[in-house]
C-alpha cells in the first residue's frame, strides 16, 4: 500500500488582506522521501505557500495537512509539537548573531532536549561534519561567508533530524562553488536522514538537477508541474516563458494596475 | 455650509478618531503582550542563567552611565541647595535635602530616564533587528517560542536591574553631594549626616523611593520589549521603534511620576 503524502495541500487560498489574494486554489502534494521545487517568479506566491505549509500562517479556505494533521485549528502545543519533526532553512540562514556556530547547532538541542554535554557536544559536530564545517565551530556567523552560513543553518535545521526540510530560496546570492555545495548537500541530506524536502526557488536550471518533481507557480496558482525531465521537454507557454527567462508572455510584465491612461488624467486632459 | 467644507471637516475628525481609536488598539495589544509574556516567564525563571545575561546587559553596562550622573547630579544639588538654605541659616540640612530630594525623586526618576535611552533603546533595537534578520521566525520554527525565550529574560533582566540602578543613583548622588557640601563648602560633617540620618524615613522615603523605581522598571522594559517585538521589521521600522521606545518610555516615567507622588506624598503630608 502507497504511503500517504507527507504534505497535502487541498484548494487553499491565502491573502494578506481581503482585496488581493496571494494564493488562489492552489494543490500540492509532497511524497515521503521526495524532493520536491516549488518554482514561480518572485511575488508569485511560493514563499507564502512554504510558510503555509510551515504553519507559520493558516489558509482562509481549503486545508493544508501536514504530517498527518490538519494545521487550522491547531493548539500551540500541538503545533510546536509538529514544528518539531520540520527544519526550516531561510533565506539568508537565521543564524543567531549572538551565539557561535557550535552553539546555534546546538540550540534546538538545548531547548528540546536534556542531554549531557558531552552527547551533545557529538552530536553537533557530527551535523558539522555533514555540511563540512565542523573546524569553524568556535567561529561567530559574522566570521562567516554567506555559503558557509547557509550551511551552519541547515546544520541547525536538521540538528533534531526532521522529517520534513523546508527551503526557502537556499540558493540566492551564492557563489558556483557554494551553490554546488548546497545543491548536493540538499540531496544527500534529504536521502541519509530518510527525509522529505521542499526547495522554493527561482534558480530554475539549478534546482532541475536536484528535484524529483517541481511545482511551476504564477500569480497564486500552479500553473504548470512534473518531473524535470517533462519540464525541460514542455511545450507550455508558462514553462518556456520561465526556463528560457523570456520578459513577456503568459505571465504579464506588468502588475496589475488601474487603466494607464486614467492614472495619468489623460482622460481628463 | 458648503460641501467640500462639511467634508473635509468629516475627514479631519475620523482622521482624528482613528488615531485616537489605533492608539487603544495599540495599548489593548501591548497589554495583551504583557500578559502573555508574564504566564509565558517559566522558562526565564527556571533557566535563571538567561536572565541573569539580561542583568548584565541591560544593568551592569549601564554602571557607568548611572554612577556618573548620580554624582553629577548629587554635586549640583550640593551648590543649588547651599546657596538657598544658607540663606536662611539652614546649610546644615544640606544633608536632608540632598538625600530626600534623590531618594524620592531625582533617583528613580533620572535613573529611569537613562535606564530608557542606554538600555531600553538598546533592547528595542536587539528585539527588533532579530526580528528583522528573521531569527525570531527562525526560532518560531524550530519551536520555540520567542516571547518565552528571548522577551522574558529580558524583560525580568531590566525589572530586576531597574531599582538597583536607582538606588546606586541616589548612593552616588549623597556621595556626591558630601563631597561638595562637606569637603568642598565646609558645611559640617557631623550636621550633614545626622541630619540626614534623622530626616529620611524608611518607609514613607526610601520604601515609596523604592515603589517608583520598581513601577518605571516594569513601565520602561515592557515599553521596550513591546517595540522590538512590533517593530517594523525593516531599518527604519527598527530606527522608529527605537525611538518611540525613548520617548514613550520618558513620557511614561514622567506621567506615571506625576500620580505615584500624588498618591504618596500628599495624602498623609497634607496639613
Amino acid at each position: 500500500m502507497q504511503q500517504s503524502p507527507i504534505v497535502e495541500i487541498d484548494r487553499i487560498s491565502f491573502g494578506y488582506d481581503a482585496a488581493r489574494p496571494v494564493l488562489r486554489e492552489v494543490s500540492v502534494s509532497i511524497p515521503r522521501g521526495s524532493v520536491v521545487g516549488i518554482m514561480g517568479q518572485s511575488g508569485c506566491g511560493k514563499t507564502t505557500l512554504l510558510r503555509i505549509i510551515a504553519a507559520a500562517y493558516l489558509p482562509s479556505a481549503g486545508t493544508a495537512t501536514v504530517l498527518g494533521r490538519a494545521t487550522s485549528g491547531l493548539e500551540r502545543d500541538d503545533l510546536y509539537a509538529m514544528r518539531r519533526k520540520m527544519g526550516m532553512l531561510f533565506q539568508f540562514g537565521a543564524l543567531f548573531t549572538d551565539l557561535s556556530v557550535y552553539e546555534n547547532v546546538a540550540f534546538p538541542l538545548r531547548e528540546h532536549a536534556r542531554l549531557p554535554e558531552d552527547m551533545l557536544r557529538d552530536l553537533v559536530m557530527m551535523k558539522l561534519q555533514a555540511v563540512g564545517l565542523r573546524g569553524a565551530a568556535d567561529l561567530m556567523p559574522t566570521e562567516l561567508s554567506g555559503g558557509m552560513a547557509r550551511r551552519v543553518a541547515l546544520a541547525r535545521s536538521i540538528a533534531l533530524d526532521p522529517q520534513l526540510i523546508l527551503y526557502d530560496e537556499p540558493f540566492t546570492g551564492l557563489d558556483p562553488i557554494s551553490f554546488g555545495v548546497i545543491v548536493r548537500l540538499i540531496r544527500s541530506l534529504n536521502d541519509s536522514l530518510g527525509a522529505t524536502s521542499v526547495i522554493v526557488t527561482h534558480d530554475v536550471q539549478e534546482a532541475l538537477g536536484v528535484v524529483d518533481y517541481v511545482y511551476f507557480m504564477a500569480a497564486g496558482r500552479v500553473i504548470a508541474q512534473g518531473r524535470p525531465d517533462e519540464v525541460r521537454k514542455s511545450s507550455e507557454p508558462f514553462v518556456d516563458q520561465f526556463v528560457n527567462g523570456r520578459p513577456d508572455g503568459p505571465v504579464p510584465f506588468h502588475y496589475p494596475a488601474p487603466d494607464y491612461g486614467a492614472d495619468l488624467e489623460l482622460a481628463a486632459a | 455650509m458648503n460641501l467640500p467644507m462639511v467634508a473635509a471637516l468629516r475627514s479631519r475628525l475620523e482622521a482624528l478618531g482613528s488615531t485616537f481609536t489605533s492608539a487603544i488598539w495599540r495599548l489593548g495589544f501591548a497589554s495583551r503582550f504583557l500578559g502573555y509574556l508574564v504566564i509565558h516567564s517559566g522558562t526565564a525563571l527556571r533557566r535563571f542563567r538567561l536572565t541573569v545575561a539580561e542583568i548584565y546587559f541591560a544593568g551592569v553596562l549601564s554602571l557607568i552611565i548611572i554612577l556618573v550622573s548620580g554624582l553629577f547630579v548629587g554635586m549640583v544639588l550640593a551648590l543649588q541647595g547651599y546657596d538657598t538654605l544658607q540663606r536662611f541659616g539652614a546649610s546644615e540640612s544640606l544633608g536632608v535635602l540632598v538625600a530626600l530630594s534623590l531618594v524620592r525623586e531625582l533617583g528613580p526618576v533620572v535613573a529611569g530616564l537613562l535606564f530608557a535611552s542606554r538600555a531600553g533603546s538598546a533592547i528595542t533595537a536587539e528585539i527588533g533587528l532579530m526580528k528583522a534578520t528573521e531569527q525570531i521566525s527562525a526560532m518560531e520554527m524550530m519551536a520555540v517560542d520567542p516571547i518565552a525565550r528571548v522577551v522574558a529574560p529580558r524583560f525580568w533582566g531590566g525589572v530586576l536591574s531597574m531599582p538597583l540602578l536607582a538606588a546606586l543613583f541616589s548612593a552616588m548622588g549623597v556621595f556626591g553631594g558630601y563631597l561638595v557640601g562637606v569637603q568642598l563648602i565646609g558645611v559640617d560633617a557631623g550636621a550633614f549626616w545626622s541630619q540626614m540620618q534623622a530626616a529620611v524615613d524608611v518607609r514613607q522615603d526610601i520604601l515609596n523611593g523604592v515603589i517608583k523605581s520598581v513601577v518605571f522598571g516594569i513601565a520602561v522594559t515592557w515599553i521596550s520589549v513591546f517595540e522590538g517585538y512590533d517593530a517594523v521589521p525593516t531599518a527604519e521600522g527598527v530606527s522608529r521603534a527605537t525611538t518611540r521606545t525613548v520617548v514613550t518610555s520618558s513620557l511614561a516615567i514622567l506621567a506615571l511620576d506625576f500620580v505615584l507622588t500624588a498618591l504618596m506624598f500628599t495624602g498623609g503630608n497634607a496639613r
